[in-house]
């Protein structure tokens, strides 16, 4: 019978072993998920800040898209990738379907919103501050937005952070695109779907317990690093 | 200092400039010249349309109707606001910010590396002990004199100020009035906005008076105070409350 203690204790277990089969589970969903996030932001910051200083015809369809988009369901995203790059799909010939890069796309589809929809409304309310003084200094809205990013940086690292909890804890698309193969593709939240419909539930809330504690930990070390910054620069 | 080497001020022209906001007239068609190396403070009680009209000399916003011209050369110039605006970062780092992005400098100052320029910036307005400190944590008149010391870098023909020490102490404002007459004195153009009538006192050329959204009088200081030929304006010299 499942207990909390066994769980703890299995989880303990798997972590004192070392075991070689779970550390490459552990490492490859890190990798996943940090790619994903490092990529999505890469292109969902200044889209975020673009999207703050533009005004276009269609802007609030965007905002409204990008905001709705926050909330796409994983297998969704999954199932759109799976299209994409399955044998028949448009991008087949690539040969991604169930590798890990596969995931990475599907994670980026996934952080991409969350990251732009709230950097929007990060730099849109700094630039309310700061428009009159960079008109001032004759920048074109091209060059606010590293200025805009870079002033904004404590807000929006929390805003990374939320994408990472996104792409840390979903299932549903690395499921469908990686195809949970062991020793290939198999990550954190697949293995506990997998131990969960084998039965074998101490394992599977050890692994559970693992997950948490690696994000808890990205996000201490986060925390952290922004929390010194800012005392530092105020 | 370098007054006589640097070249004459351009003209500006404002010819009949209004602002209608939301279907409020916000200024009235209004037409101003502001010619020479002046000090030139415009006046008038809150709501009068002070800031708007220089917003609009300085390009920052559209007329609804009418120009903003300047003769010759748009000349380069900078603004320092009511609540200084500086970004999240050392104060040092707010300077060279503008160097990096404005490609100009001062003359005396064009040879140096940034970081030395911004450094001689901060001496002059006395903040080089802080330096390294966040720009947002300095005290409210340390903070307007680091806006100064980024115009100064800037090297502007053209300085506007908006009520620059209206939020400040009496020793503050002091040292902001000083850095406005050192400015003059090298050669920049002055334009400030102020509802202080001491500080207009000690400071004006010329006067731009406003009222309503409206321009009732530019004239030299001293026919200003002594003769004011609207009696709003006489008004409010003799300290009533106007409206």
């Amino acid at each position: 019978m499942l207990t909390s203690d066994n769980a703890f204790s299995t989880a303990l277990t798997l972590i004192l072993s070392m075991d070689s089969a779970l550390i490459s589970i552990v490492m490859l969903s890190l990798q996943v998920s940090l790619m994903a996030v490092l990529i999505a932001s890469l292109i969902a910051l200044p889209l975020g800040a673009a999207l703050a200083l533009w005004r276009f015809p269609g802007r609030n369809v965007v905002i409204v898209a990008l905001n709705a988009l926050m909330g796409l369901p994983p297998v969704v995203a999954g199932l759109c990738v799976y299209l994409l790059l399955s044998r028949a799909g448009p991008l087949g010939e690539w040969g991604l379907l169930f590798t890990p890069t596969a995931m990475v796309i599907a994670q980026v589809i996934l952080v991409l919103p969350i990251i732009a929809a709230l950097t929007r409304q990060q730099v849109e309310a700094l630039h309310g501050e700061y428009a009159e003084q960079l008109n001032s200094l004759g920048l074109t809205r091209l060059r606010m937005i590293p200025t805009l990013l870079w002033d904004a940086r404590f807000g929006l690292l929390t805003v990374i952070l939320a994408g990472f909890g996104r792409a840390s804890a979903e299932v549903g698309a690395v499921m469908i695109v990686g195809g949970n193969i062991d020793g290939v593709t198999r990550v954190m939240t697949t293995s506990i779907v997998l131990e969960t419909s084998k039965g074998n539930l101490p394992m599977a809330l050890g692994l559970g317990i693992i997950l948490l504690a690696l994000v808890t930990m990205i996000n201490a070390i986060a925390h952290i690093i922004g929390e010194t910054a800012k005392r530092r620069l105020g | 200092m370098n007054a006589h080497h640097t070249p004459p001020v351009a003209t500006l022209e404002l010819d009949s400039v209004s602002f209608i906001h939301r279907g409020h007239t916000l200024l009235s068609p209004t037409s101003m010249r502001l010619a020479g190396c002046q000090r030139t403070l415009i006046m008038g009680p809150n709501g009068a349309g002070k800031s708007l009209l220089m917003r609009l000399a300085h390009g920052l916003l559209t007329p609804s109707s009418g120009s903003v011209r300047w003769q010759g050369v748009q000349p380069a110039q900078a603004m320092v606001f009511q609540r200084p605006v500086l970004l999240r970062r050392s104060a040092l780092d707010n300077l060279t910010y503008v160097l990096a992005i404005n490609k100009v400098a001062r003359p005396e100052l064009k040879a140096l590396p940034r970081k030395t320029q911004a450094m001689s910036a901060l001496e002059k307005f006395g903040l080089a002990h802080l330096a390294k400190r966040p720009a947002r944590v300095l005290s409210g008149g340390e903070q307007q004199r680091l806006a100064l010391a980024r115009a100064w870098l800037l090297n502007p023909q053209v300085l506007f100020l908006d009520e620059p020490t209206s939020a400040l102490d009496p020793a503050a404002i002091k040292a902001v009035e000083d850095a406005v007459l050192e400015f003059h004195h090298s050669g920049t153009r002055i334009v400030m906005t102020t509802h202080d009538l001491h500080q207009a006192h000690r400071l004006a050329n010329d006067v731009v008076f406003l009222h309503n959204g409206e321009l009732l009088e530019h004239t030299p200081a001293r026919d200003f105070f002594t003769a004011p030929t609207s009696p709003e304006a006489g008004a409010f010299i003799r300290g009533e409350l106007v409206w």
